[in-house]
């Protein structure tokens, strides 16, 4: 019995395939997406007008503040009603981004505010332009702190990619549901359909955690 | 375009929108309190030195925090049967949320823990109090102030969390949503509702962990009066 299950799950490999490839397809290009929207709203959150950290802020605590299934479909069926016309996987990639960018943004928004005032006032003392007083003294030094909660965020981005499956793309979990249909073993498909996430996520939590006593190491050093 | 947007259809379902808030609020809490039960028991097996309570402790907590609460929650509902345990979908939610989140208050609470300081604990040994007293009188009370902020944090993880219990058809605020999707072809009035109202609770908690962090302040030292 148990053999034969495990015959027909051999058997649909190509579609585990297919839905690995789509959930490393959907987290990679929102990871990319969003940390280059969360950086830029990042920067703004803390050096942007009074207006643009209003609006920035709001958007924020409005994505904070609802599930991410829910902003989901808001997207996907709302969207088209606007007369915008875009498939699942778009409107995947849209909600995804938008989550992730509005998190990094806060990571990076506290990462620069941790950076002490001295700094940026030495910086403008040796006559440095807002531009590199950004790029050569603040941001690198807020990297520091951003650097660990921006990888644990990462492993949430991926975790929420398995909640777009709702709308019907065919990734991991949405192909472990496929598969539970017609191998009645849900204990195995989805400890097969974990496993898959856990060897991509693990390590990545495991770097964050390096990271983090790296830097509380770093920062000791500094200290001295 | 939205301009057809039906106020009084959402006025119609209000019902509906109301139960699905209160189940959404009281299931959030049930499972909250579950949480609270696992992860108290997973840090206090984390915490000990028998290397046959920290490992499995520690491998739980690892392995929920890398893999999707979707997938866990499938785990649950189609292996469940497998079993020969069925229970009710709502159940079976519950038990997904407790599960899940009790590995991250688990952590939350060993960090509030380990962030009291070494001294307080020789203090302890030297006053010639046991374990039980040292945790109990000294480290439990400080660790407590500690936690609080974090602990309300997850549980507005939690209550958004719970919007997932919708997919193995759970009436909750989501599924309310869906219902008037698709009963009346109105997404846009059903899932704004919804989104409003996960809002509302999502500021109620916030302002609460706010106004603690802020009582919490104004009392740094208040049990060691």
């Amino acid at each position: 019995m148990i053999w034969q299950q495990l015959q027909s799950l051999i058997g649909s490999y190509p579609l585990a395939l297919r839905g690995l490839a789509m959930t490393i397809a959907l987290s990679l290009l929102s990871l990319i997406l969003g940390t280059l929207i969360g950086f830029f709203l990042g920067v703004l959150r803390t050096k942007g007008n009074r207006l643009i950290i209003r609006v920035i802020g709001a958007w924020v605590d409005l994505i904070r503040g609802t599930p991410f299934l829910v902003q989901i479909f808001l997207i996907f069926f709302i969207l088209p009603e606007l007369g915008i016309e875009l498939d699942a996987f778009t409107a995947g990639i849209i909600a995804l981004t938008n989550l992730a960018a509005c998190f990094i943004c806060e990571i990076v928004a506290a990462g620069i505010r941790s950076v002490p005032t001295g700094q940026v006032e030495a910086a403008l003392a040796s006559g440095l332009s807002q531009w590199h007083r950004m790029r050569q003294v603040v941001l690198p030094q807020a990297m520091r702190v951003a650097l660990p909660p921006l990888v644990g965020q990462y492993v949430l981005l991926i975790k929420d990619s398995s909640v777009v499956s709702a709308i019907g793309l065919t990734d991991l979990t949405r192909v472990g549901w496929l598969v539970v249909q017609r191998v009645p073993n849900g204990l195995l498909v989805f400890a097969i359909v974990g496993a898959g996430y856990f060897v991509v996520c693990y390590p990545l939590i495991l770097l964050a955690r390096r990271l983090e006593k790296n830097m509380n190491a770093a920062h000791g050093e500094v200290q001295l | 375009m939205l301009e057809n947007f039906s106020f009084r259809t959402i006025t119609e379902y209000l019902p509906l929108f109301g139960y699905g808030f209160a189940a959404t609020l009281w299931l959030s809490i049930v499972s909250f309190a579950g949480a609270l039960a696992v992860g108290i028991t997973l840090c206090a097996m984390n915490l000990q030195r028998s290397q046959a309570l920290k490992v499995p402790a520690k491998i739980y907590i690892d392995v929920i925090r890398a893999t999707p609460l979707l997938a866990q929650l499938y785990f649950l509902y189609f292996g469940l049967p497998r079993l020969g345990v069925v229970l009710p979908e709502l159940f079976i939610g519950i038990l997904a949320l407790s599960l899940n989140s009790g590995a991250y208050v688990a952590e939350i609470i060993r960090a509030g823990i380990l962030s009291i300081s070494r001294g307080q604990v020789e203090a302890g040994i030297a006053s010639g109090m046991t374990y039980f007293q040292r945790m109990r009188l000294v480290v439990l009370p400080q660790a407590f102030r500690v936690t609080i902020p974090p602990l309300l944090g997850q549980a507005i993880v939690l209550v958004k969390d719970s919007a997932l219990l919708s997919l193995i058809s759970v009436s909750e605020l989501t599924r309310a949503g869906q219902l008037l999707a698709s009963d009346r072809f109105m997404p846009a009035e059903g899932f704004i509702t919804t989104a409003a109202c996960y809002l509302a609770l999502y500021y109620g908690l916030k302002t609460l962990a706010a106004s603690s962090e802020r009582w919490l302040r104004l009392r740094p030292t208040g049990n060691l009066k």
